[in-house]
């Protein structure tokens, strides 16, 4: 066995190396089966994550109809600056190397660059994600200066129509601006993250241009039925035969797109995708909620997969290291129905997030499963109320209305009502002045 | 990828941040995101002793690696070298 195994976030070869994407992100590599393979130590979890999601705000510009935490308006319980610090200081102890920020909208924060900052400067590493709102020149002249923060811009479609379809009008634009500042400050190899659907899925060479035009990386990851996804999975998630497009597509770009480990459930069409290849919840990976709550993953906002809060006696490490969630996830992985199937190794019954809020068992087929089995457990599960739904939800209470092109002014009946008599004067001391019963 | 050479003395890269676990130790390098798995204690322990030691063979010395152990570990070295977590020390 060899002594170590290093990953490069950019360089990964799929089909050599067996490296991966973003070190922290996916962890590494699928390793060939053999005593020692890191995969199988994961699977007891480690003394602190590698790969750490912190949505810091559920305030949103945007209502992105798929959006994994149902953002839209602010928590008021969210954490304050100085909680916020107190996690940093807490994740510099237990040497979290990085963390992916997102949020909501975690450029809206009105610290949230001094949040980053203080971050930098307690060698916690960031990457955050954006709809770009911000990326101002300015900003984007003050990211490239800093070797501890990098930016990822979310973008759903290669065209104006698909992108703005699911996360609203104007945001393709909003984007496209954002990358263009970074371009410009020279900030290289910024991330583009692409949500795959079933309207994009044929637009992935034009999503590779949109990145080697700005010198970005792109970044594929798998579209879940968690947070307001639930409500649109089954009109947006890729049909089977764009499921074996996607895969031949990861195949032949491996060496150059990341994919956040996303989907390994696509490995039983042939050769193992760069990745981990295990459910890292709770073992390698884990969220912090703009509450200070912690979840197992990101796409698990649901009490059963809640460990604990940051708030609580100890912390996050308390929370991390003990909590009981956490114990009972840090044990190999059964494949129940799934056992059986020669591929079950290399998927691992897929994610626990889409088979959970899709109804289906968790340690069953997942509901993409490339040998349709999850169609069919689609099909024969219960009662579509006994559903979980995703728990928390923040959207805005009212549809957002185009701010451009499209939207007219309100309109507005004034009426003019005419006093009787005189205003009271406000040195009037009676007080029952201008009282008329 | 040349062998390190035994008699030469190495650092680990300023931006490089070790965290022992049980199974080994994580290496980040803040420079280059990149991340390394070292999947035995020793090792940890011989990139541990890099900084302070006179020669890569004094390391592995300090870290209690066996002479029929030493090519693994410079190789494993050679690896760290290639990616840049260890750099070698300016005369």
């Amino acid at each position: 066995m060899t002594l170590l195994e290093s990953r490069h976030e950019s360089h990964a070869d799929s089909r050599t190396a067996k490296a991966l994407d973003k070190p922290a992100e996916n962890l590494a590599f699928q390793a060939p089966a053999k005593p020692g393979r890191l995969v199988d130590l994961f699977e007891y979890g480690l003394d602190s994550p590698i790969c750490l999601t912190w949505e810091l705000t559920y305030a949103c510009n945007l209502s992105c109809v798929h959006c994994l935490s149902s953002s839209g308006r602010r928590d008021p319980r969210e954490l304050t600056t100085a909680e916020a610090k107190g996690v940093i200081d807490e994740l510099e102890r237990m040497q979290v190397f990085y963390v992916n920020i997102g949020g909501g909208e975690p450029t809206v924060r009105p610290d949230f660059w001094e949040l980053v900052d203080y971050a930098s400067e307690h060698h916690v590493g960031v990457k955050f994600s954006t709809n770009g709102v911000k990326i101002s020149p300015e900003i984007a002249q003050r990211l490239v200066n800093s070797d501890y923060v990098d930016v990822q811009i979310s973008l759903d479609g290669a065209t104006p129509e698909v992108n703005d379809h699911v996360r609203g009008p104007g945001s393709y634009a909003t984007a496209m601006k954002a990358m263009q500042n970074l371009f410009d400050a020279g900030f290289e190899n910024f991330k583009i993250s692409v949500v795959c659907t079933r309207q994009n899925i044929p637009q992935l060479d034009e999503f590779k241009a949109i990145a080697d035009k700005y010198k970005a990386q792109l970044r594929l990851t798998r579209l879940r039925p968690s947070g307001r996804g639930a409500d649109v999975w089954e009109e947006l998630h890729p049909l089977p035969e764009q499921q074996r497009e996607l895969y031949d597509w990861l195949v032949a770009h491996g060496d150059n797109v990341l994919t956040g480990d996303s989907f390994f459930h696509l490995s039983a069409y042939g050769d193992a995708l760069p990745g981990l290849n295990l459910c890292g919840a709770g073992r390698v990976v884990c969220l912090i909620d703009p509450v200070g709550d912690v979840y197992a993953c990101p796409f698990a906002i649901h009490e059963n997969f809640l460990a604990g809060n940051v708030r609580s006696e100890g912390g996050f490490q308390e929370v991390w290291r003990h909590s009981e969630l956490f114990a009972k996830l840090r044990n190999p992985q059964t494949g129940g129905a799934c056992t059986s199937c020669g591929f079950f190794d290399t998927c691992r019954g897929g994610c626990m997030a889409a088979k959970f809020f899709t109804g289906l068992p968790l340690d069953g087929p997942d509901p993409e499963c490339v040998r349709g089995f999850g169609e069919d457990a689609l099909a024969k599960r219960k009662e579509a109320d006994s559903i979980p739904k995703p728990d928390g939800d923040h959207s805005h209470r009212v549809p957002r209305e185009p701010r451009s092109a499209g939207s007219r002014p309100v309109s507005l009946t004034l009426s003019l009502r005419r006093p009787e008599s005189p205003p009271v004067s406000a040195c009037e001391d009676n007080p029952l002045a201008g009282f008329r019963p | 990828m040349a062998a390190l050479d035994l008699d030469s003395a190495w650092n680990l890269h300023p931006q490089v941040s070790v965290r022992p676990e049980p199974f080994g130790a994580l290496l980040y390098h803040f420079g280059t995101r990149k991340l390394s798995f070292l999947k035995d204690r020793t090792l940890l322990e011989l990139v541990q002793n890099l900084n302070d030691a006179s020669s890569v063979r004094d390391a592995c010395t300090a870290a209690g690696v066996a002479d029929a152990d030493l090519a693994r570990y410079q190789n494993a070295l050679g690896t760290l070298a290639a990616s840049n977590m260890v750099v070698e020390r300016p005369l």
